[in-house]
């Protein structure tokens, strides 16, 4: 609150004043208070809303998943669609990212005489949180933008009263689906990058200071275990499950022609990253309790 | 069990019974906020039978068809179909009704991503798992022919006018062949001469599938064409049901003021 400023005086209360130094009565004061504890009260209240209906959302999705006829065409148009055409865009991140790491870490070491520990860095933060949470990203803009945008206009346009209105649920042909090939495919495309990061951050190093590719590799992966790096790789499935259910839940739920859209397509992605990050958060801590 | 087997016993009487309601509507109440879109509406259609339901636009005609086939809950009343309450179902119980319905939409609502042939051909893919590609392909065929679109077949959606589009809508509303189709606005926003083309088309497949038929329209002369009963709606209510003519005859100031301006 930049324009108020409070002057404390000895033996008084504090007064609060704004910028031109007149006294805000305390009455104002106090609705400005109540205001603010309204307004957050109600975006509270707007949150834990939305959460209720996408738990709802989630029980109708597994009932309608959990049951036949179950729909293996349209999961596998999605395992195309979330899988094969973000796998470029998942490599070149994982790639830039290992380009990075290679980059920034050989500076860092060599300043600590540690410049043989470069490998091991490079397959380390690529395979446990870079490729990861970069996926989850990558995927939650490319994968949730596309479902969000492509559900609302189908809810727009009353093509999912057609589906419905065609004794098909909608649940069943177009949410679940969508959610099962996001788990499915996100530790698929995790690996993929990892791959090119790994890869990538060898071309970089071998550039400056050449090493081969087997070196590389026994040196970044030496005493390491499939503890190490099954855990953060198919923690992506959780990534999976969440941006494919918040997307297609913002889809379905959307409302008011072409802005509607626009409006799905930004929610989708914007909230579907968001807690991609603080599941990645969870997770980390979760993965550490249980494989130390 | 003995109320089940009962129950069994007047359903399967329901249904050898001709003169039974196809689709009844009961004391049906919808509000949308403050807003009373329908207010105790009254409704019964037969087999053979083309209901149109007219009134100005905002009047609740678009949701009474969404209750009918169960996209909206109504507050409170009932909706029948054949003898089966369609209330408190669930999504996959209600599939089994509603593949007994086809429903043709205001604007069409085909699905974008499909050909015309795919369209029509999703219902038959979903249901109709018996069937060969061949045969679903030849229904599909059949269902085209019969409005006309044979040529359209492997034509995009975004491709076609709105009136064929119209007309796409209604061979995928016929693919399962239907017992009850609910039409909603079929010929707005058309020309006169898709639109009779249209009511034509109505006829026609009235005539050979013998379905009950309720057409949503604010369309007078489509309505008188193509329907046996007509039900007018004002404020949320029915105002007079009955034939073309017993419209005509009413002396009631709103039914007099419709059939002026239309």
């Amino acid at each position: 609150m930049s324009w108020k400023g409070i002057i404390v005086k000895q033996g008084m209360a504090p007064v609060e004043t704004s910028t031109l130094g007149v006294v805000i009565p305390p009455q104002r004061s106090k609705q400005a208070i109540e205001g603010v504890a309204g307004s957050l009260f109600a975006r509270i209240n707007q949150f834990l809303e939305w959460f209720g209906y996408l738990m709802f959302f989630f029980w109708r999705v597994v009932r309608a998943a959990a049951t036949p006829p179950y729909e293996f065409r349209e999961f596998y148009r999605q395992l195309d669609e979330v899988g094969s055409k973000s796998l470029p865009l998942v490599a070149l991140a994982g790639a830039a990212i290992g380009v990075v790491l290679s980059l920034e870490a050989r500076y860092s070491l060599t300043r600590f005489g540690a410049k043989s520990m470069l490998p091991a860095a490079i397959v380390y933060s690529v395979v446990q949180e870079m490729g990861p949470i970069i996926t989850g990203l990558v995927v939650s803009g490319r994968v949730g933008a596309g479902i969000g945008a492509e559900l609302a206009s189908m809810k727009v346009s009353e093509q999912i009263d057609a589906i419905e209105a065609s004794a098909v649920n909608p649940y069943r042909l177009l949410v679940a689906t969508r959610i099962l090939a996001c788990i499915v495919m996100l530790p698929l495309l995790t690996l993929a990058a990892d791959l090119c990061g790994v890869f990538m951050g060898w071309v970089a190093q071998t550039l400056v200071d050449p090493i081969s590719l087997t070196s590389f590799i026994n040196s970044g992966f030496k005493g390491a275990t499939l503890h190490d790096f099954l855990p953060p790789t198919f923690k992506t499935a959780v990534f999976g499950f969440i941006i494919g259910l918040i997307a297609c839940f913002q889809g379905m739920r959307t409302h008011g022609g072409a802005e509607g859209v626009g409006r799905a397509a930004t929610s989708s992605v914007v909230l579907s990253s968001l807690f991609v990050i603080l599941a990645d958060v969870v997770l980390v801590k979760v993965i550490l309790i249980c494989f130390p | 069990m003995a109320t089940l087997d009962s129950t069994t016993t007047i359903q399967k009487d329901f249904h050898l019974d001709s003169d039974a309601p196809y689709v009844d509507v009961k004391n049906l109440h919808k509000s949308f906020g403050c807003q009373t879109v329908l207010d105790g509406i009254n409704l019964a259609v037969r087999r053979g039978e083309t209901m149109a339901v007219l009134g100005r636009s905002g009047t609740g005609k678009s949701v009474l068809l969404r209750i009918i086939i169960g996209l909206e809950q109504p507050d409170s009343g009932s909706v029948s179909i054949h003898g089966e309450r369609i209330a408190g179902r669930s999504l996959d119980q209600m599939c089994g009704i509603r593949k007994r319905m086809g429903f043709l939409f205001q604007q069409g609502a085909l699905y974008d991503s499909l050909t015309v042939g795919e369209n029509i051909a999703f219902p038959l893919q979903h249901h109709k798992q018996n069937m060969s590609p061949t045969e679903q392909r030849e229904r599909v065929m059949t269902l085209l022919a019969e409005v006309g679109m044979e040529s359209a077949v492997d034509k995009m959606p975004s491709d076609i006018s709105g009136g064929m589009q119209k007309r796409v809508g209604l061979a995928r509303a016929l693919a399962l062949r239907p017992e009850i189709i609910l039409l909603d606005e079929p010929t707005a926003g058309l020309d006169p001469i898709s639109s009779a083309e249209i009511n034509e088309l109505i006829l026609k497949l009235q005539a050979e599938h013998s379905m009950a038929t309720i057409v949503v329209t604010h369309d007078l002369h489509s309505a008188r064409t193509i329907a046996n009963r007509l039900a007018l709606l004002n404020e949320g209510r029915v105002v007079i049901q009955g034939s073309y003519e017993a419209l005509e005859q009413s002396e009631n100031v709103f039914v007099r003021e419709f059939l002026n301006q239309s």
